[in-house]
């Protein structure tokens, strides 16, 4: 029923201004930063969620992808092209106004791609990466669809880690505010707290909006009997490698667009956003939230990504994450809100009576 | 010169090999009798070498290290009683998950424990200079050590599951679960023993390798990648195979930093283990007709 989308859709977003608007009175702007962030790892969630619940394949390398949206929003932006403004390749790229020019953090004028054209061109190494992958990684299944998935991630974080111009362990930093339009900007300042916040949440509550109508779709019905049974659907004429592999793309261009513009929200980017931890981290998240429930992993996104980036779990922070796998793999593999709590209860006692 | 080099390098190869082929084996016995891929076997060879180190601190080396896969193996055998046991029929998925779950745990609670130092266990004979000299090229003892508990933990391992009652059970409950539990094997005992078994034999290779590798907290995940691409090079469940796998891949690993930046030494194995599954997910040895009919 479209309607009762739309209501949903509106629901989400009046929970994001009621947030905004809480914080606001309570006088804690200042978790509007952690709740940006917080919108940005959901974006590589919500996608993770579609493969994962919908498409019924496992991936354990969604940082990678994040990280190749980041790193290269990062690479593009901060990379100086002064020395190369002679030549004919970058005299015309400046002439389209693809490169910019700006005063970097010691004062000096540096020449780098626009921001615009930095995401394009992320989206798009994004897109023909996760098509290569893709493409022999989803013929495979269980434990060696985990384990190339979890390869890919490993590439990913070992090649960013060991090269120098994506600055090895220290990462990228300096990057620029993104202009998305005229006054509309990404960006870490305080004074553009409140914008970035919606923005972010605006990108979430558009992304949720094209996979609940890409769900209710014969896409949606495809890819839920792939999960079901991939034989059957194969069999009833259903192009199950095509639907997969799509998944897989959307998924990481969901991840890259959260890679880009956290990174230029907070200025730069780090290899730890490629590691596996993160990878498994983002697993955890879907798997608590239900798999497939775009909803509940919505939820379970935003809380415990908030808690985190808060600080909530100290030291135990990829502890709290390993735990929430074990329990909720054990218990309830339905997900936390899908849990029969109460047969679990009655089951227990009856054990025990 | 260039053939000392190549030496040197070669038997570098072999010293990594050795403990990747150890953790590939690892990896098989606990696939055999339950069809799961354990996650957290490179957890085992951290906890025996970091175990082994704190209890050197009051122990002779030897007790140390016994002591270690003493610990290791039961640590082993209460994970899986803990947390696969007494689940019925898990989906592959939920299993996969769960042995994620456990590693980082694992992980954590070292990381807890002994913090982020990086460990080594004393040289078991000379120090870090002495050497041998085989034919003009000088091998630390400890590399003689390690391919020797190798070449033990392999005979024992083959003597055990051709000779003895519990191992041929246990080679039943692979080759088919629910005909062993109808000779009354108990099914249950033998997977709770292969962890038991290839948590000891990870514990005991993380001793062995300790003074050349190091031990810290987090190397249990690299090694589970490599551990796997050797298991998979070798064909997934044989054990035999795995050997030599290991060795190729520590010895390509090895001479990969004649060409390359060694940043990049993680990135040769998983290009292989891509490769392989891309290719010939069946291994190297393996038949593609026995493949198929497996569940992965």
């Amino acid at each position: 029923m479209p309607g009762a989308r739309a209501k949903q859709i509106a629901a989400l977003f009046a929970a994001v201004a009621a947030v905004q608007l809480l914080t606001a009175m309570t006088g804690k702007a200042f978790y509007l930063t952690q709740l940006t962030m917080t919108a940005y790892y959901t974006l590589v969630i919500m996608g993770l969620c579609m493969l994962m619940g919908y498409a019924g394949q496992l991936s354990l390398g969604h940082a990678g992808f994040f990280a190749i949206g980041g790193y290269t929003s990062a690479f593009l932006t901060t990379v100086d092209l002064t020395a190369g403004k002679s030549g004919p390749v970058i005299s015309l790229l400046a002439k389209l106004s693809v490169l910019t020019s700006r005063p970097d953090l010691y004062g000096g004028q540096v020449l780098t791609v626009q921001p615009w054209a930095a995401f394009v061109v992320a989206l798009a190494i994004t897109v023909v990466i996760a098509f290569a992958i893709g493409v022999p990684v989803l013929k495979l299944k269980g434990h060696y669809l985990a384990m190339a998935t979890l390869g890919f991630g490993t590439i990913i974080s070992s090649i960013l880690l060991g090269t120098q111009r994506f600055g090895a362990a220290d990462g990228i930093s300096g990057v620029p505010a993104f202009t998305l339009l005229p006054g509309v900007v990404v960006t870490g300042g305080s004074s553009h707290r409140v914008m970035n916040y919606y923005i972010a949440w605006g990108l979430v509550t558009g992304g949720m909006l094209l996979l609940m109508n890409l769900i209710h779709s014969r896409v949606g019905r495809a890819l839920r009997s792939i999960h079901g049974a991939e034989d059957a659907a194969g069999a009833m004429g259903v192009d199950t490698a095509r639907y997969k592999l799509n998944t897989f793309v959307l998924s990481a261009v969901f991840a890259a667009v959260g890679g880009a513009f956290l990174t230029h929200y907070n200025g730069g980017i780090g290899p730890s956003e490629a590691s596996i931890m993160k990878s498994v981290r983002y697993v955890a998240i879907v798997a608590v939230g239900g798999m497939a429930n775009l909803w509940g992993v919505l939820l379970m996104s935003a809380a415990l990504n908030f808690l985190s980036l808060r600080g909530y779990f100290g030291t135990f922070d990829d502890a709290v994450f390993g735990g929430i796998l074990i329990l909720i793999m054990l218990f309830s593999p339905e997900g936390i809100l899908g849990a029969d709590l109460r047969g679990m209860v009655k089951r227990a006692l009856g054990k025990n009576a | 010169m260039f053939l000392e080099l190549f030496f040197q390098y070669l038997v570098a190869g072999l010293t990594y090999g050795t403990i990747y082929a150890i953790v590939g084996i690892g990896f098989n016995i606990i696939y055999n009798t339950t069809g799961i891929i354990n996650f957290a076997q490179g957890e085992f060879v951290m906890l025996g070498g970091m175990t082994a180190v704190s209890l050197h601190a009051f122990l002779p080396l030897p007790l140390a290290v016994a002591g270690a896969v003493i610990i290791t193996m039961i640590i082993g055998g209460l994970i899986e009683m803990t947390f696969i046991r007494w689940l019925v029929k898990p989906s592959v998925l939920r299993m996969i998950i769960i042995t994620i779950g456990i590693s980082i745990l694992v992980r954590e609670a070292a990381l807890h424990f002994w913090g982020e130092g990086v460990r080594s266990l004393p040289y078991f004979t000379g120090n870090e200079v002495s050497a041998i000299a085989v034919g003009g090229v000088r091998i630390s003892p400890q590399v003689l050590w390690a391919l020797g508990v190798a070449a033990v933990i392999v005979a024992c391992l083959n003597l055990f599951f051709k000779y003895t009652m519990l191992g041929r059970e246990m080679r039943a409950c692979a080759s088919n679960r629910d005909a062993a539990a109808l000779c009354g094997i108990p099914v249950r005992n033998m997977v709770t023993l292969s962890f038991v078994v290839s948590a000891g034999i990870g514990a005991l290779a993380g001793c062995v390798v300790s003074p050349i590798t190091q031990t810290q907290y987090g190397i249990g995940t690299g090694l589970a990648i490599k551990g796997f691409t050797v298991a998979i090079l070798g064909g997934l469940g044989n054990s035999m195979a795995a050997v030599a796998a290991g060795f190729i891949l520590g010895i390509l690993e090895s001479f990969s930093i004649w060409v390359m930046p060694t940043a990049y030494k993680d990135a040769i194995s998983i290009t292989i283990l891509l490769a392989m599954l891309f290719v010939r997910p069946s291994g190297l040895f393996g038949s593609r007709e026995i493949a198929r009919l497996k569940e992965f």
